[in-house]
């Protein structure tokens, strides 16, 4: 086994294992952490939507971010690049939130669900393999976001600072935040656990460059497993941590914040899977890029906000009730603006190719 | 010959470099400047039974690939 190896099943096991941890400890259940979920909260207490039950400045966020930053300094990986099509990525970030709260779920709640024994999880899983598979093959033929240029290391850490300031407020001012006293956003383990939890994994997920989207994709791509152990073992700990703790529940009804409708599962994960690929990573991975100076992923991170608040005040979002008309059709919406956006650029790549020859 | 992927998001660079390696030439050079495209390169190359020789540079790395 090489030590890249070694290392990511180290690190998936942790991440599995402090997740499930998280939800002993009060998170909504199987939201060890959930990357989409836990934006959506953000904006809810940042009052950027209205729904009373999601609102909550979840700090495992603002310690994945400022884990990745400061260790990404210390190790002198911190790389402020950006100017890759920033609206592009502002535009499928968004609609990745939207398939996202389709599904209920990142890519990392969807191994969590799928290990606390929720098997429409595996009907997602099926959709986000689907969509990572659909975003190869566009890769494949030349999609391409443009090449990413030098930047100050004030732009590269201009997000950071954002979320320091998110940290402050909610710690010194919380007044000026929304706090849920009902359904999933009043559920949460002690801010400084949480905080603690996010630093660990977001330094655990810089150090081994953990993606959720990556590791299916280089299977596909060129069957290598090196990523994919990362994933895996996200699921085997956390499946055995709530065996042990009797939080394993197998099925498909009656799962915590999850609906039954397979179809729906699948297509909000596919275009979650789709959009990743294309943006060079899944929602987790874009909030460590960002934290490494990333400011195209900034934008990703922006976008998924703006997503979720988007998702909530049109009534887009699911609910353990099931999916919305709405969001359905945004649902659609976002599989063709992202499809136009892609055959746009490889057409103009295309026509590009045949004018330098 | 050279493959210039300074700047591409993952997993271009790997995508780029599979083109090339795909019609099996003995060598080739490539040029990243983020660490997930220098270890997704080098095992991508690794597992296509290339030797990967890592150089640093001012703007990152320049990655030699050798056919075994």
């Amino acid at each position: 086994m090489t030590k890249e190896k070694r290392n990511l099943l180290i690190a998936g096991t942790i991440t599995g294992v402090v997740s499930v941890l998280l939800v002993l400890l009060g998170n909504p259940p199987n939201m060890g952490f959930c990357i989409a979920c836990f934006y959506r909260d953000i904006a809810g207490a940042l009052s950027l939507h209205g729904a009373a039950v999601v609102q909550y400045a979840r700090p495992e966020i603002i310690g994945l971010m400022l884990g990745a930053f400061v260790i990404s300094l210390a190790k002198k990986e911190f790389r402020p690049r950006g100017g890759s099509s920033p609206m592009i990525r502002f535009v499928i970030s968004f609609f990745v939130m939207i398939g996202a709260l389709i599904f209920l779920g990142c890519p990392f709640r969807m191994l969590l669900r799928l290990g606390g024994g929720d098997l429409n999880a595996l009907v997602a899983l099926a959709g986000f393999i689907a969509g990572i598979i659909a975003g190869s093959l566009l890769l494949n033929r030349g999609f391409t976001l443009g090449r990413s240029q030098q930047q100050t290391p004030l732009e590269g850490g201009a997000i950071s600072a954002v979320f320091l300031a998110l940290l402050i407020i909610l710690l010194f001012i919380p007044s000026l935040l929304k706090f849920s006293t009902t359904g999933p956003g009043s559920m949460h383990a002690p801010i400084v656990i949480s905080l603690a939890a996010g630093l660990l994994v977001g330094i655990l997920a810089q150090r081994n460059r953990f993606c959720m989207a990556g590791g299916i994709r280089d299977i596909f791509l060129f069957r290598d497993s090196t990523l994919l152990i990362g994933s895996v073992m996200v699921l085997v700990s956390s499946l055995v941590m709530n065996l042990v703790t009797g939080h394993f529940k197998l099925g498909f009804a009656g799962q915590s914040v999850a609906h039954t409708q397979w179809l729906w599962n699948f297509l909000g994960m596919a275009l979650v899977g789709y959009g990743s690929v294309l943006l060079g990573g899944c929602p987790l991975r874009q909030t460590i890029l960002a934290g490494e100076g990333n400011s195209d992923s900034a934008m990703s991170v922006l976008g998924m906000v703006a997503g979720a608040a988007f998702s909530h005040n049109f009534g887009l979002a699911s609910s353990a009730q099931g999916t919305t008309a709405r969001g359905r059709v945004a649902t659609i919406i976002g599989f063709v603006v992202i499809t136009a956006i892609a055959v746009v650029i490889i057409q103009a790549k295309k026509k590009e190719a045949y004018n330098g020859n | 010959m050279e493959i210039d992927a300074r700047g591409l998001s993952c997993p271009q660079p790997v995508i780029e470099t599979r083109k090339v390696l795909f019609e099996s030439v003995p060598s080739v050079s490539v040029l990243v400047d983020n660490i997930a495209a220098k270890e997704n390169v080098s095992r991508f190359a690794t597992a296509m039974k290339y030797d990967v020789s890592v150089t640093e540079t001012s703007y990152g790395w320049k990655l030699d690939l050798q056919k075994q």
